[in-house]
């Protein structure tokens, strides 16, 4: 128990009948490892093929076949370490882990239990509301992911096909210092955007290539640990939030009216937004762990970990200080840039050599705004950085407005095209001629001799009359100046 | 360490063996004398020996990330006692 995590706070306690709750969480995260192979075998671990194609003798446990460990991820398994602040175990050990199942055709699962990898490490979240929360990981191991058992081919035979068996997942365990649905999420959150900057696991939650289950007890604020449920194979960042909110109140539900809550394994159903029990298990399981005689300890150097070490990227934290430090963003812009390794690139080619500031707005409303609408990423974004560094240039030139640009926007985002040259051939250039501009002002107030009387006692009213001149002009002429001119000719 | 009945009958279910009380008893026996054999290696002090993993000090052999192995479904299957579309096709099991 991290005891600088139990520290309460109000906002985070939930009400019951009879007095506050606080939420506890922990989660085991699955991330499978980005490799071309599986880890003991050179059968392919791409999502999808027909069934049983994506299978060696290896993953299908023929008799007299050996498994031999893929050494890239062994590499991606430590830098995922590095990426998690955590220590890195030069020897670990693999285990058998010990159940039936069809879609387990080795009767065992390779893991690691008591040697694993990697060891304690920290997550840094920052929540919404400006809270930083530091979540302790407890290890990371490597494991085989199993196949996948299809039940609903036929009335009374299930179909396996073995393309996932052997596919090295990591389990990464985080320490119970989660306090709410918010945390959980921002956790995950987090945690998937420091594999994806790895380049370890490409956190595809849909594909199942990132899956987490959730452990989740309630307890009087300052008292020791309630029992937890285990809610199993979460498989969005928006379940786990819900699935924390169902089990907590359901636990305390419980408790409340005098009944005690039972360790047990759980499911979520995102359709009913509840967890249930999952009561076909009636025995206990009693996986006897034993070291796989297959396969001997993992073991490596210092130097082996240093190498890796100086080869990994800017990670999503150190991005963030570098986008306050030297961009001088603020830094929940500059959270909102870096959770995504794609919008934070994005966002520093059209930042380079312009205002990262009025670039950072730009991405972050118009761009993404417009992205998230229509449900599509930064990577097919129909504007590329060129067409929006240019857009930008041309605004910081004075050769449109701002809310010209918002129209070239639109336009280059549904017809492409150069920004300089739709420009130019639309007639959008804003107008600073100042003769040009005073015309329009000569006639506006001409036209409207009662509100050009009215103005001089309410000069709020001035708003009114840029508006209007910049009507007139079909949103070319420049602002200022229309501003400046009607300004001196009103007497305001 | 000895092992009773009861524990013949777990390990068998654990390791999916059918077996009946009979055999339980007859088996609790064999299992005790094996025990009681390999029980002599308590008598060896082994304090402060790490276990050892192999007979002969070398390294792990890793594998490349190459895929040296796809497209043998037919391959994989053709054993299985029933398939379908290259699918292992076994009692059905729903958790």
């Amino acid at each position: 128990m991290n005891q600088a995590a139990a520290k309460p706070r109000t906002s985070k306690l939930i009400k019951g009948a009879t007095g506050d709750w606080e939420i506890v969480v922990g989660m085991e995260v699955h991330a499978q490892v980005t490799s071309h192979a599986k880890l003991f075998s050179g059968a392919p671990t791409g999502f999808g093929g027909a069934p049983n194609d994506h299978v060696s003798l290896v993953d299908a446990a023929m008799p007299g076949m050996l498994p031999v460990i893929n050494g890239e991820c062994v590499a991606q398994a430590v830098r995922t370490g590095l990426g998690l602040d955590a220590e890195i175990n030069l020897r670990s050990v693999f285990d058998r882990k010990n159940y039936f199942y069809p879609d387990l055709p080795q009767g065992y699962q390779i893991s690691q239990y008591k040697q694993p990898i990697v060891g304690e490490g920290t997550v840094t979240v920052d929540l919404a509301d400006g809270e930083t929360v530091t979540v302790g990981i407890e290890r990371l191991h490597l494991e085989q992911d199993a196949g996948k058992s299809i039940h609903d081919q036929h009335a009374t035979m299930s179909f396996v096909d073995l393309n996932r068996s052997g596919v090295a997942l990591m389990e990464i365990v985080s320490k119970p210092d989660i306090r709410s649905a918010d945390q959980a999420k921002a956790f995950l959150t987090k945690l998937r955007s420091i594999l994806r900057y790895l380049g370890t696991c490409d956190g595809d939650m849909e594909k199942g290539n990132l899956r987490a289950d959730v452990n989740v007890s309630v307890r009087r604020p300052g008292e020791p640990l309630g029992t937890r449920c285990e809610i199993k194979n979460v498989n969005s960042i928006r379940f786990v939030g819900q699935a924390i909110d169902f089990e907590a109140r359901r636990q305390v539900g419980l408790i409340e009216d005098g009944g005690t809550v039972e360790q047990e394994t759980r499911l979520f159903d995102p359709g009913r937004g509840e967890t249930r029990s999952m009561r076909s298990k009636e025995e206990a399981h009693d996986y006897r762990y034993f070291p796989d005689p297959d396969l001997l300890p993992l073991e490596f150097d210092q130097a082996y970990v240093d190498q890796l070490a100086a080869g990994l990227p800017e990670l999503p934290d150190a991005r963030k200080e570098r986008f306050v430090g030297a961009f001088g963003l603020s830094p929940y812009d500059a959270d909102v840039l870096v959770a995504e390794k794609e919008n934070a690139e994005y966002f520093e080619a059209v930042a380079e050599g312009r205002d990262p500031k009025i670039a950072a707005n730009w991405v972050i409303n118009e761009l993404a705004g417009r992205l998230n609408r229509e449900g599509r990423e930064i990577a097919d974004s129909p504007v590329s950085t060129e067409q929006l560094g240019a857009i930008i240039d041309l605004i910081g030139e004075g050769t449109i407005s701002g809310k010209i640009a918002k129209d070239l926007f639109e336009i280059v985002w549904a017809e492409g095209g150069d920004p300089r040259v739709v420009v130019d051939e639309r007639g959008m250039k804003q107008v600073t001629d100042t003769g040009a501009i005073e015309a329009l002002v000569d006639e506006i107030i001409a036209a409207n001799p009662d509100k050009a009387r009215q103005v001089r006692e309410k000069p709020a009213m001035l708003g009114w009359f840029v508006g209007q001149v910049m009507k007139a002009s079909q949103g070319k002429a420049n602002p200022q100046a229309v501003n400046a001119l009607l300004k001196e000719k009103l007497g305001v | 360490m000895s092992v009773d009945k009861d524990i013949v009958k777990r390990v068998a279910r654990l390791a999916r063996i059918a077996v009946s009380d009979e055999e339980a008893e007859a088996l609790k026996g064999e299992l005790n004398t094996i025990l009681g054999f390999v029980e002599q290696l308590n008598e060896v002090d082994v304090t402060g020996v790490e276990p050892m993993t192999s007979v002969v000090a070398v390294e792990m052999k890793k594998r490349t990330d190459v895929v040296t192995e796809r497209d043998q479904a037919a391959k994989i299957v053709a054993n299985a006692p029933v398939r379908e579309e290259h699918f292992f096709v076994v009692p059905k099991v729903v958790e």
